[in-house]
């Protein structure tokens, strides 16, 4: 009796519980699917004790085609029957030879990657992290070499590429940080209005804005934009030529990697982050100048008068300091973790989100530090 | 004739945007042949093989595959061709962020109903003939660059497409191992009859594999010599040209003289 299981494959099944499959056609990755599914149900529906393939009416033959043979052929081990092949045209032994059929006689079982416990990977974290620390040390290191040397050489620095470098963090940030200012200034004194003027102290607004972006916000926020839009072009850029072994030729060729690549990019975030926040302050005054004049009928010479008197020269040069602090922290990052990235072009996404998540990190932290410096020292 | 012909170039004029690369280039591919594109480096040989394979519009002609259109064909026809073929790119193609069986795998397990477990089973045979048994799972920027070409080769050939196109397939490799990459290569052509498109300027390669190459130019911005590489050895008419396939030759006769 002859079944007809798929176009290319049917079955005979002869008494005494022997199965023989007919394979006509091509057997490739469109009819193949279907037949293993047909013929390992019908293996599975009644055990047989012998099995043999007849490929003679095989017109092309791949490996799919043989993934089918080697399947039938597992499925007859497994229920202890034997398996023979039929029908061998010389091309079909051709490919069975070509894909080391015979050689599969017994097929070792596909070796996952073994999913670590728990405590090697604590282990390999912690190892992780202290190498991660070292790389920190040596990059702390090299850096500080460099700015020996430049001190010495000014000369040996890449101006040009310093320029380009201010031209992107500073001049084309400067709208962004301009704009998200005087939002700022707004909205803090809208906000503030409503409750200083239950107290008829509606003047206060302008110190309360001055005083908060000078010696806080103002350099914070800069900061944050700057991480956002520079830390993480500082970081693609390195990454992507770490990984297309640019900065192993920069290497090779004798170049100081960290004077070539990292110097101008500090450099230039330490000039222009402080002239960044002292903008950001400016247009968040000018918001709060804007609700002041405009809402709670103050002159503009009170309020800037009023401005003016509520921080101290200190206050301003203390707010640099920190803006200058925090782009040294985002160059940094955004250096370190691009060196720090391997492998193919996913690294490049991680080594960015990486530069952006700890330098940001980093500026809120040291910004807490110097909160409570200042708390005790003033 | 024509019903040989699986691919049909006709006046194309291939470039990136309005800069012409090449210029009115006609030739045929027949159905089951190895048919090797030279040329030296920069003549838009991977200009071509772009344009061939309908990633880059042409700036004038056509590119006929099996009667259809590939640059002018909709979406889903454009798709099934796509499936009909593979690729292997000059800098192996490789999804960095996947294993190598993940790579050969990615392509059966979009276009088949297979399980699992018989994928693995393929993906399995397809690295063990490009002899990379033992690396399934590393990743692509974990191996060599040679071995990236053969993972690259073996995810080409992972649906057994009816025509394979590969850019510099043995370039990188040491000659064992190119040697037995054109072994693999011939074989599929043989056992399979898959028609295939080699970019190459491995001398020895072209001569192991092609029966007809083209040879493109930079200065021409076209093709140069056409037909047998053995004949055009020996009898071009073109000096370039001999002196291109010459280059082995000459340091045979070297070798053999400073023994003798
Ligand atoms: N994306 C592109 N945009 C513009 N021009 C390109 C682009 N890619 C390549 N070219 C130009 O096309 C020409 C041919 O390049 P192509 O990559 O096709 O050369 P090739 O023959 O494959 O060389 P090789 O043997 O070195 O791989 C070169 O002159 C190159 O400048
Ligand atoms: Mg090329």
């Amino acid at each position: 009796m002859i079944r007809k299981l798929t176009d290319c494959c049917s079955i005979e099944d002869i008494p005494g519980g022997d199965k023989k499959f007919r394979f006509s056609g091509r057997l490739d990755r469109k009819s193949v699917p279907a037949i293993i599914e047909a013929a390992l149900k019908s293996m599975h529906a009644n055990p047989p004790s012998k099995v043999t393939a007849d490929l003679s009416g095989v017109s092309y033959l791949d490996d799919f085609g043989v993934l089918a043979l080697e399947r039938i052929r597992e499925a007859a081990a497994e229920s202890q029957a034997s398996f023979a092949l039929e029908g061998l045209g010389a091309k079909a032994k051709e490919i069975l030879a070509l894909f080391r059929f015979d050689e599969r006689k017994k097929r070792e079982a596909a070796k996952r990657r073994r999913k670590p416990g728990l405590m090697v990977g604590v282990g390999r974290a912690t190892i992780d992290q202290l190498l991660d620390l070292r790389f920190q040390v040596a990059f702390v290191g090299s850096v500080l070499l460099c700015c020996l040397h430049l001190m010495l050489h000014p000369r040996s620095l890449r101006w040009e590429d310093t320029l380009e470098s201010m031209k992107k963090t500073g001049a084309d940030a400067l709208p962004i940080v301009a704009l998200i200012g005087f939002l700022l200034g707004l909205i803090m004194a809208f906000m503030s209005s409503v409750q200083l003027k239950q107290f008829g102290a509606n003047i206060y607004v302008a110190s309360l804005v001055a005083l908060a972006m000078v010696r806080e916000l103002g350099p914070i926020i800069t900061a944050i934009i700057v991480a956002g839009r520079s830390g993480s072009a500082f970081a693609s850029e390195i990454a992507a030529m770490k990984i297309s072994d640019e900065v192993d030729a920069l290497y090779t060729m004798g170049f100081d990697v960290t004077r070539f690549l990292v110097a101008p990019k500090i450099i230039a975030a330490l000039l222009v982050v402080p002239i960044l926040s002292i903008f950001a302050n400016l247009f968040a005054i000018l918001g709060g100048l804007t609700v002041g004049v405009l809402m709670l009928d103050l002159t503009a010479g009170a309020y800037m008068d009023q401005t003016f008197k509520s921080f101290t020269a200190f206050d301003f040069w203390f707010g640099l300091f920190k803006s200058a602090f925090f782009a040294l922290v985002i160059a940094w990052m955004g250096c370190l973790r691009g060196f720090q990235a391997r492998g193919g072009a996913e690294a490049v996404g991680k080594a960015t989100t990486s530069a952006v998540v700890s330098s940001i990190f980093l500026i809120i932290l040291w910004d807490s530090i110097f909160a409570v410096i200042i708390q005790y020292w003033g | 004739m024509s019903e040989h012909t699986l691919i049909k170039v006709y006046n194309l004029t291939a470039g990136y945007g309005e800069q012409a690369i090449l210029e009115k280039v006609s030739f045929e591919v027949y159905r089951e042949e190895i048919f090797a594109i030279l040329g030296g480096s920069g003549c838009g040989k991977s200009t071509l093989l772009k344009h061939m394979t309908g990633l880059i519009p042409p700036i004038s002609g056509t590119v006929t595959v099996c009667g259809v259109d590939v640059h002018q064909s909709d979406q889903d026809s454009y798709r099934r061709f796509l499936r009909n073929i593979g690729i292997l790119y000059q800098s192996g193609g490789l999804i960095s962020s996947m294993t190598l069986a993940e790579n050969v795998a990615l392509p059966i397990k979009e276009y088949t109903p297979l399980k699992e477990e018989e994928i693995n089973y393929l993906v399995e045979m397809k690295l063990e003939q490009v002899d990379l048994k033992g690396f399934e799972h590393h990743l692509p920027s974990e191996i060599s660059g040679g071995m990236k070409k053969r993972a690259g080769l073996a995810r080409a050939m992972a649906l057994n497409p009816d025509i394979l196109f590969f850019d510099e397939p043995t370039a990188g490799l040491d000659p064992i191992t190119s040697a037995e990459i054109d072994e693999l290569i011939i074989k599929i052509n043989r056992s399979l009859g898959t028609t295939m498109v080699i970019v190459t300027h491995e001398l020895q390669s072209i001569f192991r594999l092609a029966k007809r190459v083209i040879m493109l130019d930079k200065m021409v911005k076209g093709i140069i010599a056409e037909g047998n590489p053995h004949y055009l050895r020996d009898h071009s008419g073109n000096p370039a040209v001999r002196n291109f396939f010459n280059r082995i030759s000459t340091s045979h006769n070297a070798t053999h003289e400073s023994r003798s």
